[in-house]
């Protein structure tokens, strides 16, 4: 009995196998055209999917040039990078402080629903005002969509490290209390390390979706010559013309930072979203 | 001890108050406005009029409106079904006794990560030229356009590309989700001689309840509020037929000179979404607790 059930189930992993077919090919496609030149571009299916006559860089060094990359690049690590640090720091205090102050009164526990209510509020019905104040602000820019990141994944954020929080004994910060540490220096130095996996799960969830996201950076930051890296593919679009190989050729680089990342830290951002979904 | 635990609150709010004045700037704040230019017949720039509930009446009379509701729903009806059935089946597979366990799962994960406008792009490229080209090659008379330039058929496009991406979330919560239906519940039923369907109408699925819920509510909200594949993909179009409710709202409100018109729209949006969440948690909160 316990034999028959170790046993590897050989069908559905080839099975499977052959199903990563549906996530390769698209890839496969894309990495294609991006090597190929436009004049290699039939209109048959090998056209599309054959291998290139010779594997060369000179599409991307040109979608380099048209899509000014690496200054995408730079922005889009620095709003994504900046919104993690911000979220890890004011969300987890602020989760903190609600989550502690929830458990003794009701006004905590009405501002917590407050801020995790926010969750609902789709973005379609913020943009128009938004786009307004941020201007009259001077936010119309990399640090207003940066501080509104803050604001949008704050819901999110807060309710993942109040949940967290339960699993984390008062008694600790109460011995801390006795001890004269002040509940700020108790937080920082005794709190906040213990957080560490939902800062991980935190910092994961808000860096998908900030660098993916083009909906904010496109409305808030149209006037200022800026782009993220997925905004670029959207002003460029036109740019590229009929020259798919150059159009492919600047998708791939949009595509290859985040999937050097995710190969790097695949299992943390698994366990992430699922730890993400799970204390959701 | 007591006054302890005042400098204790007192920290508390002096933490909590930037961060609502914060959240309130650019949260409530702005929903608060756009709920007030709702009532206007602001265009985006220049003066405007209050003009009372007209905005909301002419919602329900405007075509273009209607239409984009209509697909929206059609869409997020859709897709909220095909990703739930197909990532509940992935991560059955992927969960059972499988080899190289770990990478499939990694591989299927993939879609997820990337950004849903340069996906988008990519699909567009498959759906306007290899298709139509394998429509040719094989004589297949339903492939040989676009489905992207078709009237009829443009939002199954979007809703492949759509599913494509979420899928591979919604897998990644339900093998959460199985994992946390203990080994011997298997083995109890196993003993008892149910088969593997059995097993799993009767076992697997009541167990994973919570999951189906937060995946429902989850890929319903995000097919809802789809507006990057739809800027990539058509555009809105052919014939504004796959024109998404977020799609609108930007387009005529960002430069259509319908700033209070669709603000209005997006007023009824946030409820419909609000509706629509708060429905599928108290209707699965049910089932939860029949199980």
């Amino acid at each position: 009995m316990m034999k028959k059930a170790q046993k590897t189930n050989w069908v559905l992993t080839i099975i499977l196998i052959l199903g990563t077919l549906t996530v390769f090919f698209p890839l496969y496609m894309a990495v294609i055209i991006a090597f190929k030149q436009p004049s290699e571009m039939t209109n048959d299916v090998a056209g599309a999917l054959s291998f290139p006559e010779r594997w060369s860089l000179d599409n991307f060094k040109q979608a380099m040039e048209v899509t000014d990359f690496w200054h995408s690049l730079g922005n889009s690590l620095l709003i994504t990078l900046t919104t993690i640090v911000l979220a890890i720091l004011i969300h987890s205090i602020a989760g903190y402080a609600i989550g502690r102050g929830m458990a003794k009164k009701k006004s905590f526990r009405l501002i917590y629903l407050y801020v995790v209510s926010g969750m609902f509020v789709p973005f379609s019905i913020l943009m128009m005002p938004l786009v307004k104040q941020t201007a009259q602000m001077g936010l119309g820019n990399r640090a207003g969509v940066i501080l509104l990141y803050v604001v949008f994944y704050m819901p999110m954020n807060v309710l993942l490290y109040t949940g967290y929080l339960k699993n984390i004994p008062v008694a600790l910060e109460e011995a801390a209390d006795i001890d004269g540490a002040s509940t700020w220096k108790t937080y920082w130095k005794i709190v906040f390390p213990m957080m560490m996996p939902m800062h991980a799960t935190v910092a994961i969830l808000t860096a998908l979706g900030t660098w993916n996201d083009v909906m904010t950076p496109l409305v808030i930051m149209s006037g200022t010559g800026q782009n993220t890296l997925p905004l670029a593919q959207l002003n460029f679009q036109t740019q590229f013309g009929t020259n798919y190989n150059l159009a492919f050729a600047s998708y791939i680089l949009a595509l290859i930072p985040i999937l050097i990342f995710y190969i790097i830290c695949q299992k943390q951002i698994l366990n992430g979203v699922a730890n993400g979904a799970v204390k959701g | 001890m007591k006054k302890k635990m005042s400098n204790r609150d007192k920290t508390f709010w002096a933490i909590i108050i930037p961060v609502l004045v914060l959240f309130f700037t650019f949260n409530t704040l702005p929903m608060i406005k756009g709920i007030i230019y709702s009532f206007t017949n602001y265009k985006g720039y220049g003066s405007y009029d209050y003009v009372g509930f007209r905005n909301y009446i002419d919602l329900f009379s405007d075509a273009r409106v209607g239409k984009s509701y209509l697909f929206t729903f059609k869409y997020a009806l859709a897709g909220t079904i095909l990703v739930n059935v197909l990532s509940l089946i992935m991560a059955l597979g992927l969960n059972s006794r499988i080899r190289f366990k770990s990478a499939l799962r990694g591989i299927y994960f993939v879609p997820n990560i990337l950004g849903g406008l340069v996906i988008g792009y990519i699909f567009s490229f498959f759906f306007t030229y290899i298709l139509p080209a394998v429509g040719n090659t094989f004589h297949i008379s339903f492939l040989q356009n676009s489905i992207l330039a078709s009237e009829k058929y443009a939002w199954i496009g979007v809703l492949i590309v759509g599913v494509w991406q979420a899928v591979a979330m919604n897998t990644i919560i339900y093998i959460s989700g199985l994992q946390t239906v203990p080994q011997d519940v298997y083995e109890a039923s196993m003993l008892d001689g149910a088969s593997k369907w059995k097993e799993f109408w009767k076992v697997t699925l009541p167990l994973v309840m919570p999951f189906v819920t937060i995946n429902l509510v989850l890929s319903t909200k995000n097919f809802l509020m789809v507006f990057d594949q739809i800027m990539s993909l058509t555009k809105g179009g052919p014939a504004q037929s796959t024109e998404s409710i977020s799609y609108l709202i930007y387009r005529n409100g960002m430069d259509g000179g319908q700033f209070g018109f669709q603000s209005a729209n997006a007023v009824i949006f946030f409820f419909v979404i609000v509706a629509i969440s708060v429905f599928q948690m108290t209707v699965m909160n049910k089932k939860e607790e029949q199980l």
